[in-house]
């Protein structure tokens, strides 16, 4: 597996809660899974895909985590059409 | 700093929290019931004339109010005769940010700086998280975000990724999180490593900020109308905007205004569940805060709680998810004005308010909200769709929370669904009771709910006891 470069805008992942660390009263269905937390920052060393790292966020505070993904993005949008909203308002008739 | 574990953290909850607001609250606690709650606001040290130039120096405030006159004509044209209040808006979108939540960040901001705080660090996944971020950008204060945003799939809530995206715009550190309260738990251990500043929504000085937004509203529509405000609509979460725009009104002597609060009906989704996050297409402004923030308003991240929704609440009224996005696509399409779809929540209750008040009468929505990708009622629509939500075109009535959204066919289907004022009254009481047994209310503390109520010592104690 090729390195990634030290200085990549990359996303770390860390379980800060295993099930069992987790807070009390949750519901069933949440208290199964752990309590994760994804953070970009710039990697502090060579590294390769899900290896332990160090990143620097944005504000230059360093976190640790797995290395999950290269130069992350945002890919949200505005969704498939959803046609039902076209009509609202126009008097037009789909 | 010792222990990391969840345990650990919380027993550290209240020196972490002195530490990182800097005010001492039990100067104000006068039992476990009662505290003085007009001194702990007038003691954030700003007078509303500071506060306003505070805002108008970091982009904030003077938005302008708009008359909606083609949606004013729709609703006339199906309301009874005489009736079809004009609707107005306030156009929160235009605040630096894109939200009203910069008048609250604006204060927590300006202390952090007075105090010499490197940075802030909040917990949101509303629009509160961008506007921190902006206000901590323009004063060169570092700042972190907390939010929760994807479920254990790793399917993130579009319009919670638009706000992450927003955040990090403004250089802010995003921490994204899994499901669970536990964003608490790392909002302390954050403060705790960080010292930054701890920019609550629920601070008094979160709350002052919101007073400019009802003082400009008693002050705009005296200019143009010559009369005050009959309603006020607002939408409801956590409080402080109702909270902060109330009291605004108050300190402008627009006491006579009806203060109307509405919240999207999300009743039987589970908001710790990871199952239902993503069942969800509104992820505030909806009844999971809202109702459980007015009937126990102390459930915060401060030992007292600024936002006091039933101090000033007159009425509440709930609408659907469906009628809110209805009503976002006619405000686009009549009005010409594309706002995101949380911010319209009032909006949608104002419609239904117009319908019932007289044609000469003043409803106002104070507030919109910035909107794009994610942050759309089209992506919530056909994100509901992709996690097997029920969306179709019908009657409103029929909407369930988490299984089916119904869009309305005509603008006469928005009805929303008023709240019994004293269930919720109730509800108080008893969470109250929980803290401290009933009997042993003092005459004190029986002052102070009555305030915290809007209703007199007598029925505070005749309610306690049919309560028991």
């Amino acid at each position: 597996m090729s390195l990634i470069a030290k200085g990549t805008w990359v996303e770390i992942e860390r379980v800060l809660l295993k099930p069992e660390e987790r807070a009390a009263n949750l519901p069933e269905d949440t208290a199964r899974t752990p309590y994760v937390l994804r953070l970009s920052g710039f990697l502090q060393e060579d590294a390769e895909l899900g290896s332990e790292v160090t990143v620097r966020s944005l504000i230059g505070h360093d976190h640790a985590g797995l290395l999950r993904v290269v130069n992350p993005s945002y890919s949200h949008s505005f969704g498939a059409t959803v046609p039902e909203l076209l009509t609202i308002g126009t008097g037009a008739r789909a | 700093m010792s222990g990391q574990s969840y345990a650990a953290v919380m027993a550290r909850k209240n020196e972490i929290m002195k530490a990182s607001l800097g005010i001492d609250f039990t100067d104000f606690i006068q039992s476990p019931i009662a505290f003085d709650y007009e001194r702990m606001m007038g003691e954030t040290g700003y007078s509303l004339e500071e506060v306003a130039r505070i805002q108008a120096e970091a982009k904030v405030g003077n938005t302008p109010m708009y008359e909606l006159k083609n949606l004013t004509a729709a609703v006339r044209a199906c309301a009874a005769p005489g009736k079809g209040a004009t609707i107005l808006v306030k156009d929160e979108a235009a605040n630096a940010g894109g939200s009203f939540k910069a008048r609250r960040a604006s204060i927590s901001a300006f202390e952090a700086q007075k105090k010499g705080y490197r940075g802030v660090a909040t917990a949101t996944s509303g629009n509160y998280g961008a506007a921190v971020a902006s206000q901590a950008a323009m004063r060169g204060l570092k700042c972190i975000v907390l939010q929760e945003v994807f479920d254990s799939r790793g399917v993130g809530q579009p319009e919670i990724i638009e706000k992450s995206r927003a955040c990090e715009a403004y250089g802010a550190e995003v921490q994204r999180l899994s499901v669970g309260p536990e964003l608490f738990y790392q909002l302390l251990i954050t403060l705790e490593r960080t010292g930054f500043f701890n920019a609550s929504l629920y601070t008094p000085f979160g709350i002052r900020g919101v007073e400019t937004l009802g003082v400009e509203v008693a002050q705009q529509v005296r200019a143009r109308y010559g009369k005050d405000p009959d309603a006020v609509v607002i939408t409801h979460a956590g409080g402080g905007n109702l909270t902060g725009t109330a009291r605004g009104l108050l300190a402008a002597g627009c006491g006579g205004a009806r203060i109307v609060a509405c919240s999207v009906d999300l009743g039987g989704l589970h908001m710790a569940s990871d199952h239902d996050f993503n069942r969800k297409s509104f992820t505030t402004g909806h009844t999971g805060f809202g109702v459980p923030f007015a009937t126990w308003p102390d459930r915060v991240d401060v030992p007292r709680n600024a936002a006091r929704s039933l101090r000033y609440m007159d009425e509440y009224q709930l609408v659907t998810q469906g009628e809110v996005f209805y009503v976002t696509e006619l405000l686009a399409k009549l009005e010409g004005l594309e706002r995101g779809p949380a911010g319209n929540t009032s909006l949608t209750a104002a419609v239904t308010l117009s319908r019932q008040m007289d044609r000469d009468q003043i409803v106002v929505v104070q507030e919109t909200e910035y909107t794009g990708a994610g942050k759309h009622h089209n992506r919530q629509l056909s994100f509901a769709r992709e996690n097997g939500i029920e969306v179709r075109v019908g009657d409103p009535r029929e909407n369930v929370p988490g299984r089916t959204i119904v869009i309305p066919e005509r603008l006469e289907q928005v009805r929303g669904m008023v709240q019994d004022m004293d269930k919720l009254r109730g509800s108080y009481l008893r969470n109250a009771a929980k803290v401290l047994p009933a009997a042993q209310w003092t005459a004190a503390d029986c002052a102070f709910l009555a305030a915290d109520l809007k209703r007199d010592p007598d029925w505070v104690r005749r309610t306690a006891l049919e309560l028991e």
